[in-house]
This record gives C-alpha cells, sequence and structure tokens, in this order.
C-alpha cells in the first residue's frame, strides 16, 4: 500500500518576496516532515536560489510571468518542483565554480549549491513553456529504493 | 531579517558590524556601496563581522567576492570575522575559505592588518 503525498501547490509572482514565501513553504515541510534544522535550512537554502533563477533567468523579472512551486511530502522524502514560464537553461553548461579559475567570479555559485544541499535535482522542459526543476531530499540519503517519480 | 551594517575604527581598520541576512536584493547593493565608499575614502583595511549573519545566499557570497577583490585591486585588505556555522560550512563548501583570512578573534584579526602593512 501506498501513502498519498500530502501536496502543497502556490502560483507566485516573479517577485524577491516570493522568493522569501517559497523558502518559508520549504522549510515548514521540512520541519514538519520531521527533517533537522540543518537540514530545512538546506532545502530552504536550494529553494531560494531555485527561485531566484526561475525570476530572475527564466522568468527575466517579467511581472506578468508566475512561478508554481509544488511540494509533495513523502513518508521518506521531500520533493520540490518549481516552474517558471522562461525559455530555459543548460544546467551543464553552468562552469564549475570551484575550480581556481572561477574562485572570484561573483556569480555562478547558484546551481552548485541546489546540487549540494538536496539529494536529487533535475531540470526539465516544462509543458508549454518554461523550465521545471525537481528537488529531492531525503530522510535517509542513502536509501534510494524510494526512486523519483514522473 | 533585513540586513544592517555599522562601521567603526579600530586603529588603521575599519570594522563593519553586519547583521540579518546577506541575500540579492536592495541590502545587497547597500553594502556594496558601503565597501566602495569605506575605499574612496581611502580606508583600505576592512573587517567584516559577521558574528550575527545567519545566512548568506549565492549572490551574497558574490558580494563578499566583489568587495575582496575591489579592496585588493586597491592595494587593501577585506577579512573576515566571527562566522556563523552556517556561513562558515557555506564559504568552506565554496572554497573561499581558501581567498578570505577568517577570524574568531577581533584583537588578533585588528593585529594582522597591522603586520601585513610592516610587511
Amino acid at each position: 500500500m501506498t501513502t498519498e503525498p500530502q501536496v502543497i501547490e502556490v502560483t507566485l509572482e516573479s517577485t524577491l518576496k516570493s522568493v522569501e514565501k517559497a523558502e518559508d513553504l520549504a522549510r515548514e515541510a521540512c520541519a514538519k516532515a520531521g527533517f533537522s534544522e540543518d537540514d530545512q535550512h538546506r532545502v530552504g537554502m536550494a529553494v531560494h536560489e531555485s527561485m531566484i533563477n526561475a525570476i530572475l533567468h527564466g522568468n527575466k523579472n517579467d511581472a506578468s510571468k508566475r512561478v508554481v512551486l509544488k511540494i509533495q511530502v513523502h513518508p521518506d522524502r521531500l520533493e520540490i518542483r518549481i516552474r517558471d514560464q522562461g525559455t530555459g537553461f543548460e544546467p551543464k553548461s553552468v562552469r564549475d565554480p570551484l575550480e581556481a579559475e572561477n574562485l572570484l567570479k561573483v556569480s555562478g555559485r547558484g546551481i552548485f549549491l541546489i546540487r549540494t544541499f538536496v539529494d536529487e535535482f533535475r531540470v526539465r522542459k516544462a509543458e508549454g513553456a518554461g523550465t521545471e526543476v525537481t528537488l529531492v531530499k531525503r530522510k535517509y540519503p542513502n536509501d534510494r529504493r524510494s526512486e523519483l517519480g514522473g | 531579517m533585513t540586513m544592517k551594517a555599522k562601521t567603526r575604527r579600530v586603529d588603521s581598520v575599519t570594522v563593519v558590524d553586519v547583521t540579518g541576512r546577506i541575500t540579492l536584493g536592495e541590502d545587497l547593493s547597500e553594502l556594496r556601496q558601503l565597501i566602495r565608499g569605506l575605499l574612496a575614502q581611502d580606508q583600505k583595511n576592512i573587517l567584516l563581522n559577521l558574528a550575527d549573519v545567519n545566512y548568506i545566499d549565492s549572490s551574497g557570497i558574490g558580494e563578499l567576492v566583489s568587495g575582496f577583490t575591489a579592496t585588493s585591486n586597491q592595494g587593501g585588505q577585506l577579512k573576515l570575522l566571527n562566522l556563523t556555522r552556517k556561513v562558515h560550512d557555506l564559504l568552506q563548501i565554496t572554497k573561499l575559505l581558501t581567498v578570505f583570512e577568517v577570524y574568531d578573534d577581533e584583537a588578533k584579526a585588528i593585529a594582522s592588518f597591522g603586520k601585513a602593512t610592516r610587511a
């Protein structure tokens, strides 16, 4: 028998206030799901950086465009999807911020931090238009039995 | 919590006491202007006290790096004081602890500028 995940879904404007709201919702869900304070912080930061990418690089600060945040709380993991209405980006094209020649670069650490703070990070073109990123944080990171669906 | 920054002089060093979050937004440009303002006033020994900063995002990290580079380019030094565990971890993850000089004792941090000046 599988347990239906609890789902929180909100549509947010392309503003910095939305970044805070998304982060708060993710941290709250994390806390309710029993993640440690450190993990709540990590997931909050990953959502913060993902929201900034969606708003600045996806929606290009266009006030008419929205970001959809969907948080699914499973018994063993938290799955967070963030979908913008932009033209998409290729994460492989992002330079490695740990390379010596990039250490003093002002930007380029957002995706790296997201990858560091969650157990899975996936990017795909959303249906219609835009990009959807999926972040997964597992309660027991070494347990790979529950694979990411859909 | 929004970011606030106050400056004070200790010997030849300007200590900037920062509180709150260093994240993308207006606060970030205020921090940039503050550091650029200090450099314009020839205050090139800058110690950022981050004891009350619990959160820095990638844009905030970029601003610290930008301040470091701007200060170095003008022959000065920008150092960090009293990192919280979360900020320390963040700078470790991003390998920036290899770039910044970091202190947990203000007197030692202040003295380190003197040594650099004499060197």
